[in-house]
């Protein structure tokens, strides 16, 4: 296989991942363990493709996966927030109901092939030999999981509403006797996740698919919790998840297409069992940067 | 401003009528949107809640259907809420119930074609015993590494998922089907076929678990030390540690028990009324029983009548699909908005509403 193309692939194939892992990890550094992402991702793949496919536009489709899914991702936040529902099991109430959502919207889709997108070819860059076909020939979206991962990074590390999020994550108790306010922010967090999880999941039906197929995602916003995790909560941490991630899926893949003497069915498990690999070895490392009030409800009782 | 007080103890009343509520916003969500897609919403609601029950056409094949539904559900269920009790979040269970099937039924087909009687009780062990050791791998990764089990065991559902594509495309499948995936069909084999016990009644060996599983959980719930040691670690973890419980005895028991219980539901299933392994044999019920479990409040009686109830939907949606075209994803939606408005009422059980001047948090 030609690594060139090996490359550009793995950075197609790791997008999905990445942005929903990076708005998880937003999510979960505010204190709040949303395990719904699978859910607002295949909201987000059906939305996104549907919208695309009515208006003939990739952006629109984005950017209405990204509406829909944060929209969606505020029931979750009203629940765990409001109503003090248990977050876990919320969590997987909204990846059930988004599972069926998407199945009820998607099923005019079946078929369908989505609208092209066109490559960005970034000036200059591009035109480098090997280096230019590999990192600066992609769709736009890659560009912005990108810059979305920086943009996080920088968001916590170096701006005050940053030091809130994270301060309101760690101790919500500590965080609301400064007067902040916990259900605010919180709320704020789990829209931001929702959207960046709907990005993820049009990705998917947009570009790595192109086309709608129910459940398409497949675990995908299940991996991305795993990578949070893996990451240690760390913006970086998620980008080299999220690329290794990528790069077990292509590599299984060119095995199946190449005919490997391994069974087929061997290859496509194998994303997930090394995911199980990977967080057994995170796990006996031991498990640090985890915001001290992950999962915890909070009820302001004054 | 409305303002919420914690109550000192869960309210009883609540916990009775919140899953009653529940079903009605359901309806009345559900039935808006039916209505959006153009069906008459009235008439869905009857078709999926009261003709499977009661018209006088179809009642008499779907009522029995609803035992051969529910059975599994209540099965799986009931596993699943011990651990939840105990603050074990096993999500894996439709792994779990696929392992089992595909064990149990690997034991059974190495014996064709035997008639034996032990065959049958044979690969209900097989069966669980499959579930169980696909439930121990979260279990000792739990216990040994602290490796979150919910991920886990999730993921060890697409592994599942493979291995269950592999047994029917290859090592399990029938030498006389002429090629195509599957395994021998169990319903043409006495010895091993999970028939009717009684016929027209749907009632089959894995429903007459599921009622002891029923009770064995409420008498281990309620009258058990282990019972007591599985409540305590869910509401006061530190408590219980220091009252000598180990976590790690309690994670093996919790999985343990939940995986065996989806194991013995999957080769039910695939020996019964879905008859033989094939790629897409399982049909949800691992996440479904999730939502069960919490309709249930994860109490063994509430989880016989959420069985039952969430088995209906699924009757009374094929049946709103043939009558009305109402499509199948509908009642997915259904099934999952259900738990949404669950978790949605039961802040009526832990906390009084109060109104009040003042500001929200």
């Amino acid at each position: 296989m030609d690594p060139v193309l090996l490359v550009a692939s793995i950075m197609v194939s790791a997008t999905p991942i990445l942005l929903a892992a990076i708005g998880e990890m937003v999510v979960q550094k505010a204190g709040v363990l949303n395990l719904g992402v699978e859910g607002m991702m295949i909201t987000g793949a059906v939305v996104g493709f549907a919208a695309a496919v009515s208006t003939g536009s990739p952006v629109v489709g984005f950017l209405a996966a990204a509406l829909a899914s944060a929209v969606l991702s505020l029931s979750f936040g009203f629940l765990t927030q409001v109503l003090l529902s248990n977050q876990v099991a919320t969590g997987l109430g909204l990846t059930l109901v988004g599972l069926g959502l998407s199945a009820l919207v998607g099923a005019g889709f079946e078929g369908v092939r989505a609208p092209g997108m066109g490559k960005l070819w970034i000036p200059g860059l591009a035109e480098i030999p090997v280096i230019g076909p590999m990192f600066f020939r992609h769709d736009f979206m890659v560009y912005v999981s990108l810059l979305l991962v920086a943009a996080v990074w920088g968001f916590l590390k170096y701006t005050r509403a940053g030091l809130i999020l994270r301060a309101v994550g760690e101790d919500h108790e500590s965080a609301h006797a400064l007067g902040y306010k916990v259900v605010r922010v919180r709320m704020a967090a789990i829209f931001f996740g929702g959207a960046c999880a709907g990005l993820g999941g049009a990705y998917v039906s947009l570009v790595r698919v192109p086309q709608w197929t129910e459940g398409m995602t497949a675990g995908a916003g299940w991996i991305a919790l795993a990578i949070v995790v893996f990451a240690s909560w760390r913006a970086f941490g998620v980008l080299i998840g999220a690329y290794l991630f990528g790069g077990v899926t292509v590599l299984q893949l060119n095995l199946q297409a190449a005919g490997a003497k391994v069974p087929v069915e061997l290859l496509s498990m194998s994303p997930y069992l090394i995911t199980i690999l990977v967080l057994v070895i995170i796990s006996a490392r031991g498990v640090h940067g985890a915001p001290g009030s992950l999962g915890r409800s909070f009820h302001a009782s004054a | 401003m409305i303002r919420l007080e914690k109550r000192p103890q869960p309210s009883r009343l609540w916990t009775i009528v919140t899953p009653l509520l529940a079903v009605v916003l359901t309806m009345v969500v559900g039935g808006i949107m039916f209505a959006l897609l153009g069906k008459p919403p009235l008439e869905a609601i009857r078709t999926i809640f009261w003709d499977p029950l009661f018209h006088p056409q179809f009642a008499a094949y779907s009522r029995p259907q609803l035992l051969v539904k529910a059975g599994p559900l209540i099965l799986i269920a009931i596993g699943l809420s011990i651990g939840f009790k105990a603050g074990i979040w096993n999500i894996g269970a439709e792994g779990q119930y696929i392992m089992g099937a595909v064990t149990g039924a690997a034991v059974g087909l190495a014996f064709y074609p035997s008639e034996s009687v032990l065959l049958f009780p044979l690969t209900v062990v097989a069966g669980a015993l499959g579930g169980w050791a696909w439930a121990m791998i979260p279990a000792v990764l739990k216990t040994k590494l602290g490796t979150n089990e919910i991920l886990v065991s999730l993921m060890l559902v697409y592994v599942a998922e493979n291995i269950l594509a592999s047994a029917s495309a290859s090592w399990l499948r029938s030498p006389e089907g002429m090629g195509f995936p599957g395994s021998r069909n169990f319903k043409q084999w006495p010895a091993v076929h999970n028939d009717e016990l009684i016929a027209g009644t749907g009632m089959h060996w894995g429903v007459v678990a599921a009622f002891i599983a029923v009770i064995g959980a409420y008498v281990l719930m309620a009258r058990h030390i282990q019972g007591f040691n599985i409540r305590l670690t869910g509401e006061a973890p530190r408590a219980a540690r220091f009252s000598g419980v180990s976590p790690a005895r309690i994670v093996f028991l919790c999985l343990g028990i939940s995986g065996a219980l989806a194991g013995m539901a999957g080769l039910f299933e695939v020996t019964g009324p879905a008859g033989q392994i094939t790629i897409d044999f399982n049909s949800g019920y691992g996440f479904t029983a999730i939502i069960v479990a919490f309709l249930g409040r994860l109490h063994p009686v509430g989880i016989l009548l959420a069985g039952l109830l969430m088995a209906l939907t699924y009757i009374g949606g094929e049946l709103a699909q043939l009558m009305l075209g109402l499509p199948g994803a509908s009642i997915q939606l259904f099934q999952g908005m259900l738990l949404f408005f669950l978790l949605a009422t039961d802040v009526f059980t832990n906390y009084r509403i109060r109104f009040a001047k003042g500001e929200l948090a």
